[in-house]
Order: C-alpha cells, then sequence, then structure tokens
C-alpha cells in the first residue's frame, strides 16, 4: 500500500486548486463597488443636509441592512459565490454571515435555535474584532500618556 | 447461507434477489442527466414538511412505499429492513420509517450507507433467517449542509474539490428469487485513513478505501473489472476517481474503462456547478434503484460491481483537525 507521503502528493497532483489570479480580481472590483455605493448613499445623505456625524453612522447601518434584505429574500449567496472575499470582507459579509444563521435556527425555535446559533459565525469576529480593539486602545493610552 | 471465499468476500447461494426499487429525488437531480430514471421527484427543497430534516425523513418513507408497490408488498410482509443516513443519530431513517412497523436495524456507513445495508439484508435473506428484507437510506442537501457546513444562505466559495450532496432515497427490496438482478457477492470493506484532512475533498479521502475494497474482491474471487459490465464507485467525484485510477495503474491494473461514479452520473458537473460531483448516501442509492436496476430491466447489464464510499469523518474530528477515515463495500449483482 502507498504511504501517507507518497499519498498526499498523489492527492495534490489530482486535486485542482482554486483560480487565484481570477478571485483576486473578481474580489477587488466587487468589494470595490460595494465600497462605492456606500460613498454613494454618504454623499446623497449629505447632500440631502444630514448632520456628518449621523450620516456616518446611518452608511453602515444602510449597507447592512441591504446584505441582510439580499440575504433573507436568497440573493446574497448567490453574488458571493462569484465575489469571495469582495462581499465578505465588507460589513455586508458580516451581515450576511448573522442574517443567514438566524433564518438557519428558525426551525429550532427562538431562544435555543436563533439565540444561540445567530453568532455561530459571527461570534469569532466579535470577539477577536472586540478583543483586538481593547489592546489597541491600552496601547494607544500608553503610548499617548508617555508621549505626552 | 453466505459462504466466505477468499479473505473478505461472501459468496450468497440462494439469490437473494432485487424484488422492488423506488428511488425519489430534489429537483437539481431531475434536472441532471439521470433525470428520467428516478421514480418521483419533488421542485419543492422541503418536500410539503416544515423542516429540511423531516424533508429527508420523507425521502426514505416514499422511496420504500415505491419499492413496496413494485414488488406489490405492503409494509407488514418486511420481516426487516435496515437504514442509515448522514444526519446525527440517523435521524432520516428513524423518523421517516417510524410509520412502518417494520423491525429496524439502523446503521451508519456515511455515503456507503446503501452498500452496508444491502450487505446486511442480502446475507440475512440467504441465510433464510429472514425471508424479505428491506433496504434504504437517503440524504439531502439542505440537512448535510447545515450539519457538515455553513447555513445555507451563506455567502461562502466551494473549492473545485468539494462535491454537492445529493438530494435523494433509494430502497430496495432483498427476497430469494429467480430471474431478477440478485445480489451473488459483498465484500465488506475496512476502514481507510491516508491522512486527508480536507472535508471539502472527500474523493481523495475515499478513493483509497474504494481501491482497497474492490482490490480485496477481484483477489478472493480471482476476477478482473473486465469480467464486469462496470464498476461503480458511490461518490468519489472527478478527483477521487483519477486518484483511484492512478492507485489500480500501481499495480497494473486499468479500471477506467471499467468504471463509472455515481456521484459523476449525477449532475452535468460544469452546467450544474457541482464542482468535482455529486455525494451523499442518497447519491448511490438512487442511481443503483433506478439507472442500474433499469439497466438489469433491459438486459444492458449482467453482472457489475456496486461500490458505495463513506467518508467517517464528523463535525467534531474536522474542528479537531483529524484526518478522515474512509470505507467501502461491495455488492455484486448478477442477473
Amino acid at each position: 500500500m502507498i504511504s501517507k507521503e507518497e499519498y498526499k502528493q498523489l492527492v495534490k497532483k489530482h486535486s485542482g486548486s482554486s483560480p487565484k489570479p481570477k478571485d483576486f480580481i473578481i474580489s477587488f472590483i466587487s468589494g470595490g463597488i460595494i465600497c462605492i455605493i456606500g460613498q454613494a448613499i454618504y454623499n446623497a445623505l449629505l447632500s440631502l443636509d444630514i448632520k456628518e456625524d449621523y450620516v456616518r453612522s446611518a452608511v453602515p447601518s444602510i449597507l447592512i441592512f441591504l446584505a441582510a434584505l439580499l440575504t433573507g429574500i436568497g440573493v446574497y449567496d448567490k453574488i458571493a459565490k462569484h465575489c469571495g472575499a469582495g462581499t465578505l470582507i465588507p460589513i455586508t459579509g458580516f451581515s450576511n454571515a448573522v442574517t443567514s444563521s438566524a433564518i438557519e435556527f428558525k426551525n429550532e425555535g427562538f431562544i435555543l435555535g436563533v439565540g444561540d446559533n445567530i453568532f455561530k459565525i459571527a461570534g469569532p469576529v466579535i470577539l477577536y474584532g472586540t478583543s483586538a480593539s481593547i489592546i489597541y486602545g491600552f496601547i494607544y493610552y500608553i503610548v499617548k500618556t508617555i508621549g505626552g | 447461507m453466505a459462504k466466505r471465499i477468499g479473505k473478505h468476500t461472501f459468496l450468497t447461494e440462494n439469490k437473494p434477489s432485487f424484488i422492488g426499487y423506488g428511488s425519489v429525488v430534489g429537483k437539481k437531480e431531475h434536472l441532471g442527466p439521470m433525470g428520467k430514471e428516478f421514480d418521483l421527484y419533488s421542485d419543492d427543497m422541503r418536500f410539503g414538511e416544515k423542516t429540511y430534516e423531516k424533508a429527508e425523513s420523507k425521502l426514505q418513507e416514499t422511496a420504500l412505499k415505491v419499492a413496496l408497490k413494485k414488488a406489490k408488498l405492503t409494509s407488514n410482509d418486511i420481516d426487516m429492513v435496515f437504514a442509515g443516513d448522514l444526519l446525527n443519530q440517523c435521524i432520516g431513517s428513524t423518523f421517516g420509517l417510524k410509520n412502518y412497523n417494520i423491525p429496524y436495524v439502523g446503521v451508519y456507513g456515511a455515503c456507503s450507507t446503501m452498500g452496508l445495508s444491502l450487505a446486511l439484508a442480502s446475507m440475512l435473506v440467504d441465510s433464510g433467517a429472514i425471508e424479505i428484507a428491506a433496504a434504504v437510506t437517503s440524504s439531502h442537501f439542505c440537512s448535510a449542509e447545515r450539519q457538515y457546513r455553513f447555513p445555507l444562505e451563506y455567502g461562502s466559495q466551494r473549492t473545485p474539490t468539494s462535491q454537492w450532496t445529493v438530494t435523494a432515497g433509494g430502497a430496495s427490496i432483498i427476497k430469494k428469487a429467480d430471474n431478477l438482478p440478485y445480489i451473488n457477492a459483498v465484500t465488506i470493506g475496512k476502514i481507510k485513513d491516508l491522512g486527508v484532512k480536507d472535508a471539502n475533498n472527500m474523493g481523495a479521502a475515499m478513493a483509497p478505501a474504494a481501491y482497497s475494497t474492490i482490490k480485496s474482491f477481484l483477489l478472493d474471487t480471482n476476477t478482473a473489472p473486465d469480467d464486469y459490465d462496470l464498476i461503480f464507485t458511490g461518490d468519489l467525484g472527478k478527483t477521487g476517481s483519477e486518484i483511484m485510477y492512478e492507485l489500480f495503474l500501481r499495480d497494473g491494473i486499468d479500471i477506467r474503462f471499467h468504471h463509472s461514479d455515481c456521484g459523476l452520473m449525477m449532475f452535468n458537473k460544469e452546467k450544474q456547478d457541482v464542482h468535482s460531483g455529486g455525494s451523499g448516501c442518497g447519491c448511490s442509492a438512487a442511481i443503483l434503484n433506478s439507472y442500474i436496476m433499469n439497466r438489469f430491466r433491459d438486459n444492458t447489464f449482467k453482472n457489475i460491481l456496486f461500490v458505495p464510499t463513506g467518508a467517517l469523518l464528523s463535525p467534531t474530528s474536522t474542528l479537531q483537525s483529524e484526518s478522515i477515515p474512509s470505507i467501502a463495500h461491495l455488492i455484486n449483482i448478477k442477473i
């Protein structure tokens, strides 16, 4: 029988890899389009004489809503299949992760189904994102205190 | 009584035959190249049920119903049913078959379940311990996806080696008979693990199991691949099939022209965007209980090997970075 090491080479030979350059280009463009949409909403809200502070919170909220809506009507995953990281990295990807989990576990009930699983995918981002920002804030505070 | 030949193979003596068979599939499978072969299909992924798990149970319930009808039997005539699926604790089978009131044996062989249940059913029928047995299995894209991967609406990309879980149920009814396709021999596979850890490359994980079981059978029976009309593996997909060819070529055996993979037959790989092919217990079960049986009926096939393959992993073992042990069971069907 073939050794594990030899088999590894055999598997590698027959397992095609993802088309990386194509994936990179598509995700760059699609991620960029989402940012342009965000900027367009930003400009539109500003032109309506809304305070810039409010606009800054309104833009991500609107993008989150749109991604949740597209997830709910079953479109987001079809776009994401082609766009990869382009739709995953912006805030819309986060919205999709939470909404899709919420829809998925509805049958298990609202408390132990949705409640328990809504952050199944987004959970690590929340945990480590929050932790990282606390550490960053701490370092920032020290540097600022020492630096005066 | 089944007689052991060679090291791992059992030869039957009393022709345990397929007196009934049924297959039920989902929409995507119906639209695939095998679409016309299946008994029933539904455009509704929930098959009229509230959850995907119940939908999978419905697949088993309906497949058995169709098989019983073809065999002109009722559930009271069945002495024992062997069934299994991919869901935790095999709820696809238990919930699907609970209303039939048939003595039930739950089996788990991952996607090789149809082979395992048929092996047990045929040996017990052959021995005379029971007169009529049923073997049933299923898989459902949505219930498998929920258990093994991400929520359905989550936007992710699949790797080229990943496979698409088939939504299908298959059932066979086995009884001693003449002039019908019968199970001539059975080889129970050994667990093989060559260290593949990528749960998105199950074809590669399972190829050594298929190779090992087929090789054992050929040695035990002193036959060669061209003694058979075709050798059907369960769901090796494109990647797994190519790896298996190479494993055989190292022994100087070329099985390429005697091999088909149910996972590759189920879908149009490019048009239906299923990457390496179909997978799941229901994949080989539905192809066996439709296309393969139909070809025996119109005399295209006389002697085939049916070798469903199973990846014996769980979501927990994958998270714990364990490799994927795999298995394949072989059923030699003749007429």
